[in-house]
């Protein structure tokens, strides 16, 4: 039996889709590019490292385009896709700035964010075969 | 949760399985890099926190 490749099972959905599903859902690409492994292992640690996050009290950042950093910083809390919206749409993450650990929550948010913006990239590498 | 310490090795922990799990494809592999990753954040943050420790506050 020949074994399926991951340019053999996306066949037929372009790139922009399955980065989008890779977006939305940390792992969710490598899942539907075959790795199940590795989708497995995205799908439980960066939410996991997101909710670490949210318990330590840091902020999900307001895309304020006054304040740059802040802007950036929200666009990094974005690349986790849903479970960000679902943050948001909890009232989660307002970010307590007098707690000791606020500032490791965010740290723990922003980088979430970012590693899935690399694990979506990445998802992209896959099913363009530059992979 | 208040040990800077503990979330250091939590942030390490969380960063090094991505990194591996991106970077390799062997389980082996993977594992192996994983924990360079992790033991170099680890050390890499105590040596700095004391090549800090002479700078007052």
């Amino acid at each position: 039996m020949v074994r399926e490749t991951t340019i053999d099972r996306t066949q037929g959905l372009h790139p922009i889709l399955i980065a989008l599903a890779a977006w939305i859902v940390p792992g969710a690409g490598h899942l539907w590019g075959g790795q199940r492994g590795k989708g497995l292992v995205f799908l439980v640690v960066l939410p996991l490292m997101f909710a670490v996050g949210l318990a330590l009290e840091g902020r999900l950042f307001p895309f304020e385009l006054s304040q740059p950093l802040v802007a950036l910083a929200a666009i990094a809390d974005v690349g986790i896709g849903a479970p960000y919206l679902a943050g948001k749409a909890l009232s989660l993450g307002g970010g307590t700035v007098t707690a000791v650990t606020y500032e490791y929550g965010n740290t723990f948010l922003i980088v979430a964010g970012l590693l899935n913006l690399l694990v979506v990239c990445d998802a992209w590498d896959l099913v363009t075969g530059r992979k | 949760m208040h040990s800077h310490f503990l979330l250091l090795i939590v942030f390490a922990f969380f960063v090094s399985t991505v990194f591996a799990t991106l970077m390799r494809d062997d389980i082996a592999q993977q594992i192996r890099f994983g924990a360079v990753l992790f033991g170099g954040f680890v050390v890499g943050a105590v040596v700095f926190g004391w090549l800090m420790f002479p700078i007052p506050l």
